[in-house]
């Protein structure tokens, strides 16, 4: 048997070897923070602590993302017994400086601290994220410290499999991935499957681009996603799981392959896990770049290691999922939830959002705005709260048009519905939805049709190609926007189109196709002028002929399309 | 016996039958997977790794191997967009194309640089310096418009700016070369 951690003393011996260092300093090395050129800072931070350092009281710690990406790199100076203080595009130099003037002669460098009482951060509300831009994600201490696992060894001591379902329930936490489904019947249902062995998959396919939460919360916080599969393992009976992880998140697949073994060899996974009868094996699958598999069942297919197409459901997977056994996929960000509703109770999270969608809600903010990065919400916020508090407003003085959520499922939401609340029902109301996370806000330089272009390009580029509805309606789509936008469409293609969104709504197959009309419909719905004005006038017999622009040559589909990694 | 079955092993290692040791490689891969048919991705994935991109002999071999269909290796290969059928350029820029890139321009740098080097998006130029390539999103948001040269990632670009980056790579291997 596997040696057991004991997580108090674990976390005690952590925050007395953190209490021996007068001065933390964190350095953001999240992904966002590495391109804008964080490696050399916290290696020059390291080097100036080592010269500084007579004593060897400054620590410097590798964190995760700190958040506003926009201002990155960022590091963030955390003296024992004072105020931390936050500072912005941090340069070698400017780290250097941090070291020799802030830490030793207690020196602020005035000019690149990141204020973080503004509202991009103190609007924040933090639970998944919680440990994000905190801890060093690649050791298990830092959590442990923070409270992590705790949550676990409470649920294998005190609680039934049914218990815990109930304390999910009683929170009322939603799926993460977009389409907001009670997570308590989801496991509720796969608890109660008879057949075995039963699966418990992690959703980390994250494809919608222009969003980057979920790979945020595995390369940041590994251990947290862990700890909630084997929660939720223990509560629906699964014997096995899986991550499923993106091939273009090398470094969450390193993390979390990194954390399984470290969890193992501490006796939180594999057999008698801390001491108790349940035993769980992990595993990270990697995809290969297929949009589609985000979609339960054809992630299912990929991790068989067949073509990632989806089928229809009834039968769900919880009935018969991988290999034919009861599965139960849950998005990541849900998985990260459950550590914190167990250990702070369901009613503590239930304070948290609107009394429909409760919690929080991570959102990837981008486009034009002042502040962009990773946001931790509570529901129920209003988009003019995201937008002009936590955002800061448009950049460059521009005008706010429209905000997308939900990606190529998505729609866009106008300026006078920017009062609105996030959260699931309402966000669907207005023809959009919550979606996994993806956030961007356009300015009035943008025209709608080509986004809606841009949005069915990625449908068409994406389509399995299983069902011909998905299949050929976004080809045909695709189409009938490019001669739109292209200024040569007619009032006749515009119908056309209309037609066409409501057929492959209805009959497509899958997630994908049912929902790739939807910022075509949402655009059309709030910026209908806009595609009015870009038709060419139909022909008047007045005995004048308008000048009509030639037609386009068809697009031939059996050539390679451009986008889409190849 | 162990011992001898370790020391085979490792003489196969060396020298694989078809001449090619990166085969070999391939084998390792095979073997630590257990020859386990639900690990095809993985295993097309090393493969790629190991010969830069994939073949028809590397399919029909893994399939022999793994004991499955060549149709159902092929079909698997080419449904996934990262799996490559052909050599890869000397050089690589890849435009981000998530939403926010798009919204700060990244299709209209695409379009300079496939007009510039004469490809399409996907394709390498004739002479395999380049391949020019989209992304989907690298998660830089940030920092949009990005464009990750030789997978280095320059953000903020416009461009003049990313024809200069690719320009100035792709003009470094040939005075190299010529040198």
């Amino acid at each position: 048997m596997a040696k057991q951690i004991d997580l108090h003393d674990v976390a005690h011996s952590e925050l007395e070897m953190r209490s021996r260092y007068t001065t933390r300093v964190k350095a953001c090395s999240s992904t966002a923070c590495l391109s804008a050129g964080a490696g050399p800072v916290r290696q020059a931070l390291e080097q100036a602590a080592e010269r500084e350092d007579i004593n060897s009281d400054i620590q410097v710690v590798p964190t995760g993302c700190m958040g506003m990406c926009s201002s990155g790199p960022l590091v963030r100076v955390e003296p024992r017994g004072a105020e931390p203080t936050m500072y912005a595009d941090v340069t070698p130099d400017i780290a250097t400086r941090i070291i020799r003037e802030h830490v030793v002669v207690r020196k602020l460098i005035d000019e690149h601290v990141l204020d973080e009482d503004q509202p991009f951060f103190s609007r924040q509300r933090k639970i998944v994220l919680g440990n994000a831009g905190r801890i060093d994600p690649e050791r298990i201490e830092d959590y442990v410290a923070e409270g992590g696992y705790q949550a676990l060894a409470y649920v294998l001591s005190d609680l039934a499999p049914e218990e815990v379902v109930e304390v999910i329930d009683d929170s009322g936490l939603r799926g993460r991935g977009g389409a907001g489904y009670p997570t308590a019947k989801k496991w509720d249902m796969l608890r109660r499957a008879e057949a075995t062995p039963k699966y418990l998959i992690a959703n980390g396919d994250e494809g919608d681009p222009g969003a980057y939460m979920d790979r945020t919360i595995m390369e940041d916080d590994p251990h947290r996603v862990i700890e909630g599969m084997i929660i939720a393992a223990y509560a629906t009976g699964a014997s096995r799981g899986y991550i499923y992880v993106r091939a273009e998140y090398p470094t969450a697949v390193e993390r979390l392959e990194r954390s399984i073994r470290v969890a193992r060899r501490q006796g939180l996974l594999g057999r008698n896990i801390l001491g108790s009868d349940f035993d769980l094996q992990l595993e990270v699958r990697i995809g290969a770049g297929a949009f589609v598999c985000g979609e339960e069942t054809a992630l299912i297919a990929s991790i068989e290691g067949r073509r990632g197409t989806p089928s229809l459901r009834p039968p769900y997977p919880t009935e018969r999922g991988l290999w034919g056994q009861p599965t139960m996929v849950n998005n990541v960000e849900t998985l990260a939830n459950v550590p914190a509703i167990i250990a702070n109770g369901a009613d503590w999270f239930g304070e948290v959002g609107t009394p429909k969608s409760k919690g929080t809600k991570v959102f990837a903010l981008a486009g034009s705005l002042v502040n962009t990065g990773l946001i931790e919400v509570p529901m129920g916020i209003t988009l003019r709260e995201i937008v002009f508090d936590i955002g800061g407003g448009i950049e460059n003085d521009g005008v706010f048009k429209a905000a997308q959520s939900g990606g190529p499922s998505g729609g866009c939401l106008p300026a006078n519905l920017l009062d609105s609340p996030v959260d699931y029902e309402s966000l669907r109301e207005l023809g959009s939805m919550m979606g996994s996370g993806g956030l961007v806000v356009m300015d009035d330089t943008m025209r709608m049709p080509d986004v809606a272009r841009f949005y069915m390009e990625f449908c068409r580029d994406e389509s399995c190609g299983k069902c011909a509805p998905c299949r050929t309606g976004t080809v045909q789509m695709h189409a009938l926007l490019d001669r739109i936008c292209e200024g040569v469409g007619r009032k006749r293609d515009l119908q056309h189109l209309e037609s066409l969104c409501r057929t492959v709504r209805q009959t497509s197959l899958c997630g994908l196709g049912q929902s790739a009309p939807n910022p075509v419909v949402s655009t059309l719905d709030h910026f209908r002028h806009e595609y009015v004005d870009l038709l060419v006038p139909d022909v008047t017999y007045n005995g004048e002929a308008p000048a009509v622009p030639p037609r386009p040559e068809a697009p031939d589909p059996t050539l390679p399309t451009k986008g889409g990694a190849r | 016996m162990a011992e001898a079955r370790t020391a085979e092993r490792a003489a196969q290692d060396e020298s694989h039958p078809s001449g090619d040791e990166r085969f070999g490689l391939l084998d390792k891969t095979l073997r630590k997977t257990r020859y386990e048919q639900d690990q095809l991705i993985e295993v097309l994935h090393v493969a790629q790794d190991i010969f830069g991109h994939l073949s028809e002999d590397i399919l029909i071999y893994l399939a022999r191997q793994l004991r499955l269909p060549p149709s159902r290796v092929y079909g698997v290969a080419t449904f996934y967009h990262l799996f490559s059928f052909t050599a890869p350029g000397r050089h690589s820029a890849t435009v981000c194309m998530g939403t926010a890139c798009f919204v700060k321009g990244a299709e209209e740098i695409t379009q300079q640089l496939e007009l510039t080097y004469d490809v399409r998006a996907g394709e390498t130029t004739e002479d395999g310096e380049l391949t020019v390539s989209t992304a989907r999103c690298v998660g830089s948001c940030g920092l949009a418009p990005v464009v990750l040269v030789d997978g280095v990632v320059t953000s903020h670009q416009t461009v003049e700016s990313t024809l200069a980056n690719v320009g100035e790579v792709v003009a470094q291997e040939s005075t190299e070369a010529s040198a």
